[in-house]
């Protein structure tokens, strides 16, 4: 385990980081992620895009949620797979604060997956960024529901029997309204598409492949697959969105694949009757 | 039979059955809230399967010029809206019942003669055009006659009734009801007096769940989130109802009681005061994100309404099963409130107190409800039974930005923590969106700034901050009605009861000749283990009365008072106690000696 601490920010004026010690282990990837956070958090900040008090981010349980002590904004670290209704119940609360939340894929795709399926149902208006290690890793390695077939962990010695699925085809045909993929190392795109989610009015749901380099380490696999696509492309097209996510040519697709407006959950809520 | 109790010349009881589907409940509904505005008190009970057409469902009216606390099984009136009502209630009759119905086979017209009255209430509907729904309005108009009651009063309130619910027709047949039997003459049945009758009350007819959701706004309710499960629906219905009307009320039905209780807490995080609901089955659904709330100290009132259980058990019946659930609900040790209401009157304060202490304490608060609390109606005065003072809106204790756990940051602000070591254990709430706070809470343990902890002092640290606000609690509890004590105070027969068994307990009484104190426990968590010992220490007999198997009351006092009580009244078969049959097994013990005398002296009075 890293015992290292996190260096301050020197800056009084936007103080984004804690005197929390920092348990992801050498060389995570989730240290990516929260640099790519809270370097997007500054500029947002610095821009006048956001007061920093009206930022809540959010974590469920697993390795992605230790990200909440090492963030000095307001935050609510859930239960294992129900950040997702605290969420949108925050966003209900006090439509004024821009609601992230960080997820694992256990806490997401396995644990909570009827939050994930319902909140881009209803068009929550939160941003969920999903730290995707296909494995179960702050218990030490077991297989979880996009894991491969045949992946073995310690709950399946002898290989998994279980078909993953996809997550993304799951978002897009659930209804939600941003639909996005990025590689956790690639900071500086992963920062710009957690931008674009900020910016976007309703559920978007981002998918951080995030190689867990103690228990399913996929860099190598990753490394030839994965491929930006092009930026110019319409967003408005679902089913070349969902054509493009079912990753049929076995190369694996990164950027913005889907965009849509329609009236969030929040802002029907709160008409009058 | 002029001894028979249950020919109780005080009482007069009307059942109303039908098939699912064809408004029984809205009937006896409409009933009830005439009646209650003529002046009467009223009890409805309303008993159905758990399906949606088809089945036997019965509304039963008991009332009385005094205040009635539970409806009686025997009937003076039946209202058979099909044949299966005859034949299913054939057995709780009183002598000389009167019986409406469309028609009746040969051997009923034979056992019943005059008392079996063909009212055309199914003909009436069709002349007129309406749904056959609307048909027991001609039983209504009918009843009223029997009644004898002041005719123009009468038909002032079903107008009022009814036009609210946007039915003339209705007034229409209870009018050819009424005029039937006036054509045939028929005779008035006892006739219960009301002092003022042309007075319309102040006091509504309503249910427990309608009364708790009232109290929930009186204290001002932000957001109501449920997911539907028998007995508690008609929270969500009469909230959701109620947002036009309350426009800064929201309700929400998400996908399932796990992401209502978790939603609820993201409302309370973002400082919004927030009630859930459910059956206790969808309440075991929740015990983790319970158990969270009182970890995190977000203030949370969650309604738990019982029904025969264990698993989906006998969905729409009632049981008391779940006291020990409730207090011990949600893993780990933490601080929380469990008020058991026994009325309508009582689901109203509790549902306002809860939400009140939920913010002042910043800890779960669960009202345990039970189907017959939630479910039956009864004539409810909600202003008198708060000694006539409004529900005052407590906050809690708001961080006024002076002061923090982390002390003075780089530009002289004070550094705010969320879990602030206080005195009283209650640390000062901030809200996310507030300049110069960093609010953060979590499910894992952590120190004063939010930040997870996992050494043993920090960990030592929050749980003894927890309990510290448990012992300002319990310190608190004198200013609270905990424990309620009615009857003779001084008797050294106690009877000991919670909840909606306080409806029978007390209806029973009205029969009692020996003086007995009851005892209602109504907080049950934290407990009142003073005031309990106090009210049952002197006791020479004392009598446990519970719808539940294993006597929990009994359990929970011996634990927390040391007193054993050995005699005890137990009903689990999922249906309400009869007060009189309650009076009775009551007599067995023999502390109430000769108890029908009352009535007896009164009943020969009165024919003097």
């Amino acid at each position: 385990m890293a015992e290292k601490t996190e260096k301050t920010e020197k800056k009084p004026e936007i103080k984004l980081s804690t005197d929390a010690k920092i348990t992801w282990c050498p060389g995570c990837p989730n240290f990516a992620i929260l640099v790519a956070f809270r370097k997007m958090m500054e500029e947002m900040i610095s821009a006048g895009e956001l007061k920093q008090e009206n930022l809540v981010a959010c974590a469920g349980i697993g390795c992605h949620g230790k990200i909440s002590d090492y963030i000095n904004v307001n935050t609510f670290t859930s239960l294992h797979g129900r950040v997702i209704p605290a969420m949108t119940g925050i966003k209900c609360a006090n439509p004024k604060l821009t609601v992230v939340g960080f997820s694992g894929d256990g806490d997401s795709y396995s644990e909570g997956l009827e939050h994930l399926i319902h909140a881009a149902r209803r068009n929550s208006d939160i941003k969920l960024f999903i730290h995707e290690n296909q494995v179960f890793a702050l218990t030490t390695g077991q297989a979880n529901a996009v894991s491969p077939l045949g992946f073995k962990g310690k709950s399946t010695p002898f290989g998994s029997i279980e078909e993953p699925f996809s997550p993304l085809l799951t978002m897009l045909s659930v209804g939600a309204t941003f639909v996005a993929r990025t590689y956790a190392p690639d900071i500086h795109n992963t920062g710009k598409i957690m931008r674009a989610a900020m910016a976007h009015k309703g559920f978007a749901f981002v998918d951080i492949i995030q190689p867990c380099l103690t228990f399913f380490d996929t860099r190598e696999f990753f490394k030839d697959r994965l491929y930006w696509i092009d930026e110019k492309l319409p967003t408005d097209n679902l089913g070349r969105a969902m054509d493009l996510v079912r990753n049929e040519d076995g190369r694996t697709p990164l950027g913005i694949f889907y965009k849509a407006d329609r009236p969030t959950f929040e802002e029907s809520l709160m008409k009058e009757i | 039979m002029k001894n028979d109790p249950h020919n109780d010349n005080e009482v007069f009881t009307v059942g109303l059955g039908g098939a699912a589907g064809d408004g029984v409940r809205e009937a006896g509904q409409n009933l009830g809230i005439l009646l209650t505005d003529l002046g009467y008190e009223v009890f409805l009970s309303f008993t159905y399967p758990s399906l949606i057409r088809g089945g036997h469902n019965f509304a039963r009216i008991s009332f009385s010029k005094e205040k009635i606390w539970t409806d009686h099984e025997k009937l003076d009136v039946l209202i058979a809206l099909n044949e299966e009502s005859v034949k299913k209630h054939v057995g709780e009759l009183n002598k000389d019942a009167v019986i409406f119905a469309d028609s009746f086979d040969e051997e009923d017209k034979k056992t019943f003669g005059e008392n079996a009255v063909e009212l055309p209430m199914s003909a009436s509907s069709k002349e007129l055009g309406v749904p056959p729904i609307t048909r027991n309005s001609v039983a209504v108009g009918a009843l009223c006659y029997l009644l004898d009651l002041h005719f123009p009063t009468m038909q002032k309130i079903l107008d009022i009734v009814f036009r609210d619910k946007k039915l003339g027709a209705n007034i229409k047949l209870a009018d050819i009801g009424f005029e039937f039997m006036k054509k045939m003459n028929f005779r008035h049945t006892k006739k219960i007096d009301l002092a003022n009758a042309s007075v319309r009350t102040k006091k509504i007819f309503t249910d427990g769940n309608s009364a708790f959701g009232k109290g929930l706004l009186a204290a001002g309710l932000d957001f109501y989130i449920s997911y539907p499960m028998t007995p508690s629906t008609g929270i969500l219905h009469y909230l959701a109802g109620e947002q036009k009307k309350v426009p800064t009320l929201k309700v929400i039905q998400p996908e399932n009681e796990i992401s209502v209780i978790n939603m609820a807490l993201g409302m309370a995080y973002a400082g919004k005061r927030v009630a859930i609901g459910s059956a206790t089955g969808g309440f075991a659904l929740m015990q983790e994100a319970f158990s969270f709330s009182g970890m995190a100290e977000l203030p949370l009132v969650v309604a738990v309404s019982q029904r025969q259980a264990p698993a989906t058990g006998v969905p729409t019946f009632s049981s008391q099963t779940d006291l020990r659930f409730a207090i011990h609900s949600g893993h780990g040790e933490f601080p929380r409130i469990v008020l058991a209401p026994g009325d309508t009157e009582e689901a109203f304060l509790a549902g306002a107190n809860a939400l009140n202490l939920a913010w002042k304490y910043q800890v779960p608060v669960i009202v345990l409800l039970d189907k017959i609390l939630s479910e039956h109606s009864a004539t409810s005065a909600f202003d008198g039974a708060n000694g006539g003072a409004k529900i005052k809106i407590e906050k809690g204790k708001i961080w006024d930005g002076k002061n923090g756990a982390g002390g003075k940051g780089d530009d002289g602000k004070a550094v705010y923590g969320r879990y602030e070591v206080t005195e009283d254990g209650i640390s000062p709430l901030a809200f996310p969106g507030t300049p110069n706070a960093v609010v953060k809470i979590t499910s894992y343990e952590h120190d004063e700034a939010g930040i997870t902890a996992e050494e043993a002092e920090p960990v030592k640290k929050m749980v003894d901050k927890r309990f510290a606000k448990k012992d300002t609690l319990v310190g608190d509890l004198k200013n609270q009605e905990t424990v309620k004590v009615y009857g003779d105070k001084n008797s050294e027969n106690v009877l000991v009861f919670w909840g909606s068994t306080k409806g029978p307990v007390m209806e029973a009484s009205k029969y009692f000749d020996k003086p007995v104190k009851m005892v209602q426990v109504v907080w049950m968590e934290p407990f009142d283990s003073e005031r309990v010992k106090q009210e049952l220490s002197g006791a020479k007999k004392i009598i446990d009365i519970e719808c539940n198997h294993d006597a929990e009351l009994a359990s929970l006092i011996r634990e927390k008072t040391g007193i054993l009580i050995a005699d005890k009244i137990l009903k689990y078969d999922s249906r309400p106690l009869d007060p009189v049959v309650l009076a009775e097994e009551i007599n067995k013990f023999k502390i109430i000696i000769k108890i029908w005398q009352r009535k007896q002296r009164k009943q020969k009075k009165s024919l003097r």
